[in-house]
């Protein structure tokens, strides 16, 4: 097949991101999860522009209030303006999921093209390694992580968020570095691997020239579809009560305070549930079009 | 006389991003009961998508059939009813592969794939299909088929898979083999195997072949005739000494002449300038003008209708029978 | 004259392994089993052989892709495994290759300026670097490519025009020796003549010697001053073109030849015709003696007993004990 794809091949210059760009132009799946996503970005970056109310404000005399004209979203148990949290908690996601998404990613893909590309011994043991986070469970593992870092309590907002995303870059490393190292050891057998051997490049300069540029995609797949789903383990671990914590404002911190009054108050629970579910649903569909427009095959 | 299989003026084209590729445009051949037809064509020439077409196996979207027929014996089956069709593709015409790994099912023995068609299509038993299996096995020559109708595909060699998916597609007596490219993945002493075992089933059923493949060679040693393909048209018909005796179109007189012999070092190869046109722009006129070492202004503004040159043969060439006088 | 290539018993062995942290190895896969050739400057090699036979990990041991196990090569005398630094750096500048696949031997993510102009960024020296998009510019169109073209990516190319640019990148350095492995295989056979017609241009043009690996008969005549029969790791016959195409005596390359089908229908039935039974053996475990053995007709006992040299058997290098010449080229 691959002579008929040369036959049809259009004739204007394009990069692959360009031909994937112009793949994911015509998606509307693709502009419906950017617009949400753009959204929450931006309500994490000025929540002034959503909403004039203060976040930590507490007025008990409001408290389980329902929606209204002057609180779209009602107040909580604390007589908290659940509108204001929801804009203001979208910081604390989104800072969590980026984060968490950068550390696994620069982390797993550095040791797995470096797996991939040298074999070997280094191979096998980051291999096996690997394996043994893979074999901790999640949510037990974030758990003796949280609470061993956090023995002594009371620590900022900046070190619950810093100690939140430490535990799932440790925990979720192993995924992505799967994954580049098996396109990386795919790239190393390609001819023009070979080829840049044989002119005598050094390993700097076939892994950033020639493999990194054609291991990224599926990365770049995983790391949006990860983001999303980072977001997601923020709220349970929060709920849980074992992620952030007051003073934090986050989606998960809303949804554990409003677990309880679930039946009195459902509304406390519904908003910051359901901009987590949008979101998380964004980035997933962001994903999968990506991954279409990535990937060579479905053209 | 009706002919044994039958491809009337088919047009195909696949709807893509980038556009409508004419991937067929006027294909029309038949082959006879005896009779071994080869298509001969590069990539893109539309030899293998002919053939998908004629098994009903081609994938819609994107390829759409927008004129034409297939005829086996009288009945045109792009019209017939998805029953009907499979019931032509199973007993009356069969096909096979370049890449047998990928056409035999990885999690079945051989001999399992060789029985369930006897059993579903001829309601065989268990024991009964699988003697047949073994006799199939036989047929193809594959050495100890009373042990190896047990394996699986993954632990035959390509000559041998080869032959079992030769032995696959006789289990139903077909009266027509398309076999598309089937010894190009194999090295040539056990190609040279494979293309007899073909002959020699072709004779000794009766069959009508059809041979696809871009091998002068392969074409010149067991075609009676061959059509030539060459951007989804046939450019020439012939028979098989005839055509290589003196070629009647251009296209087919540069590709013998661009072959490298075994028997002469030679000098520089006589090239075909250019490259195969894209299927999204194929230029008006004869297809092959802009690479054509003959072509006139006429060329470019007309497309050849085939021009009759003796019995059974054509060419769709403006300046055939000057072609052909050399 | 010194020869520029001297291959000395070139053996490599990969090992077959089981296990997953500790490895173990359960046998040896004889890709190449011995192998001795030597190459003259403006000449080339022709390696024959069916898959399997070891000629493309000839082809990465001669390129220094791989290490070999076993055995020696010197280009223009100096022994080449041993090369480290300064010296193995002029021995690429020296030594290219240009691969098979034409969809798998150029990055997709480079521009065709950048393919062809890496080699000058490897060796800097070879270029100043104000000249090279000139240069890059200079070895499109030797190798007959626009030379605007230089900006637009390998998958807007056709397969030929992409084997053009693999070759332009091995030119790049002016090298002495070209390795081509199976390089118009994977083309259309009007492609094909063009890219060998080129080949044989540039070879002119340049000087260059070739190791011209292919599994085509014919094409390997064409490009070849000399052939060598390859089956199983070795190398079975070895001569001038003429002499192995027109009197072969090893039965292996006399199958071969027979069995390559010839592209005039009035020689049907004519032909002398051989037809080996059965398939290549697996090189994880090779017959005894001769290799080809158990599919010669000629076998008899001496031949699983006792492997037959490569010495001068009738005008030529024939590694059997019954070499005789018989014509089967019509």
């Amino acid at each position: 097949m691959t002579d008929q794809i040369a036959v049809l091949a259009p004739d204007k210059p394009r990069g692959l991101f360009g031909d994937a760009w112009h793949a994911l132009r015509s998606r509307p799946l693709f502009w419906v999860s950017t617009s949400l996503i753009l959204l929450v970005v931006l309500m994490a970056v000025f929540p002034s522009l959503f909403t004039a109310a203060d976040p930590g404000l507490a007025q008990l005399s409001r408290s389980r209030q329902p929606p209204s004209s002057d609180a779209w979203f009602g107040f909580d148990n604390q007589g908290y303006d659940i509108y204001a949290r929801v804009i203001h908690g979208a910081r604390a996601s989104i800072v969590v999921g980026v984060l968490a998404t950068a550390g696994v990613v620069v982390l797993g893909s550095t040791i797995g093209i470096l797996a991939g590309f040298y074999g070997r011994w280094l191979d096998a043991v980051v291999s096996r390694i690997a394996d043994i986070f893979v074999g901790v469970p999640f949510v037990l593992g974030a758990i003796v992580i949280l609470t061993t870092l956090n023995a002594s309590g009371g620590a900022g907002p900046v070190r619950i968020v810093a100690q939140v995303v430490l535990s799932l870059v440790v925990l979720s490393w192993p995924v992505s570095m799967r994954i580049m190292r098996s396109t990386a050891i795919a790239a190393k057998q390609q001819d023009y691997v070979k080829a840049a051997r044989a002119l005598g490049a050094s390993p700097r300069r076939i892994i950033f020239k020639h493999m990194l540029p054609n291991c990224v995609a599926p990365v770049l797949v995983y790391s949006t579809i990860a983001l999303g789903a980072f977001i997601g383990v923020e709220a349970t671990l929060s709920y849980l009560g074992i992620g952030l914590r007051q003073p934090v404002v986050s989606w998960g911190v809303m949804i554990n305070s409003a677990k309880d009054y679930l039946r009195v108050a459902p509304h406390a629970l519904l908003f910051p549930a359901g901009f987590l579910t949008a979101t998380v649903l964004a980035f997933v569909m962001l994903g999968d079009a990506v991954r279409e427009a990535l990937d060579p095959k479905l053209r | 006389m009706t002919a044994l299989l039958e491809v009337e003026d088919l047009h195909v084209e696949f709807r893509t991003r980038d556009g409508v590729a004419r991937v067929l445009n006027g294909v029309s051949y038949h082959v006879d009961a005896g009779e071994t037809l080869a298509v001969l064509g590069e990539s893109g020439s539309g030899k293998s998508v002919t053939a998908q077409t004629v098994m009903g196996i081609l994938d819609t979207p994107p390829a759409h059939v927008t004129k034409g027929s297939v005829r086996f014996r009288g009945e045109d089956l792009l019209t017939a009813k998805p029953e009907r069709r499979r019931e032509v593709r199973a007993e009356g015409i069969a096909m096979i592969f370049q890449d047998a790994l990928s056409a035999l099912n990885p999690v079945f023995t051989v001999g399992f794939q060789i029985e369930e068609q006897l059993r579903l299509r001829r309601g065989m038993s268990r024991s009964e299909a699988r003697a047949r299996a073994v006799e199939l096995l036989d047929l193809v020559r594959i050495p100890h088929a009373r042990q190896r109708v047990r394996e699986y595909p993954h632990q035959f060699s390509g000559g041998m898979r080869q032959r079992a998916m030769i032995a696959m597609s006789l289990a139903l007596d077909p009266e027509v083999l398309i076999a598309d490219e089937p010894t190009t993945a194999l090295d040539v002493t056990v190609q040279a195997q494979i293309m007899d075992l073909l002959a020699e089933i072709q004779r000794e059923r009766h069959m009508g072949l059809v041979l696809i493949t871009h091998d002068l060679g392969v074409v010149a040693e067991v075609a009676d005739r061959i059509v030539v393909m060459y951007a989804g048209r046939i450019v020439e018909q012939s028979d098989a000494l005839s055509l290589f005796r003196s070629p009647g179109h251009p296209y087919t007189a540069a590709l013998m002449k661009s072959l490298p012999r075994l028997d002469d070092k030679g000098a520089a190869l006589d090239t075909i300038k250019g490259l195969p046109p894209s299927l999204l722009r194929i230029p008006p006129g004869c297809p092959f003008h802009p690479r054509c070492p003959r072509a006139e202004d006429v060329c470019s503004a007309e497309v050849p209708a085939p021009a009759r040159l003796g019995l059974g043969r054509t060419s769709a060439c403006h300046f055939a029978a000057e072609v052909l006088n050399g | 004259m010194a020869e520029l290539l001297e291959v000395q018993d070139l053996v490599k062995h990969f090992p077959v392994t089981r296990g997953v942290l500790f490895k173990r190895a359960i046998g040896q896969v004889r890709a190449v089993d011995g192998v001795s050739f030597t190459l003259s400057a403006g000449e080339t090699l022709g390696v024959v052989g069916e898959s399997g036979c070891g000629k493309s990990t000839l082809a990465q041991v001669l390129m220094l892709l791989e290490p070999p196990t076993s055995g020696s090569a010197r280009f223009e005398g100096e022994p080449m495994f041993a090369m480290r630094g300064s010296a193995l750096r002029a021995l690429r500048r020296n030594m290219q290759i240009v691969l098979q696949d034409p969809y798998t031997s150029l990055n997709p993510r480079m521009t065709v300026g950048d393919i062809v102009g890496e080699p000058f960024e490897i060796h800097p020296e070879a270029a100043p670097k104000g000249s090279r998009t000139t240069r890059v510019r200079e070895l499109l169109d030797v190798v007959g490519l626009n030379p605007e073209h230089i900006n637009r990516y390998p998958h807007q190319f056709s397969g030929g025009q992409r084997q053009r640019i693999g070759i332009a990148r091995a030119l790049a350095l002016r090298p002495k020796v070209i390795v081509c492995d199976e390089p118009v295989s994977a083309l259309d056979v009007s492609i094909q003549a063009q890219v060998m017609n080129l080949l044989r241009d540039l070879q002119s043009e340049f000087g260059l010697a070739y190791v011209f690996i292919a599994h085509d008969l014919s094409v390997v005549r064409h490009l070849s001053d000399r052939v060598a029969v390859m089956y199983l790791g070795k190398i079975v016959e070895i001569g001038t073109e003429e002499e192995i195409y027109q009197h072969p005596t090893h039965p292996y390359t006399q199958a071969l030849l027979s069995a390559v089908p010839v592209a005039d229908p009035a020689l049907r039935g004519q032909r002398d015709v051989i037809r080996l039974t059965g398939d290549v053996p697996s090189p994880i475990d090779p017959p005894s003696g001769c290799r080809f053995r158990t599919r010669c007709w000629k076998a008899r006992d001496v031949c699983a007993e006792e492997e037959p040299a490569l010495v001068d058997r009738g005008g030529h290098l024939s590694a059997c004990h019954f070499a005789e010449e018989r014509s089967v080229v019509p």
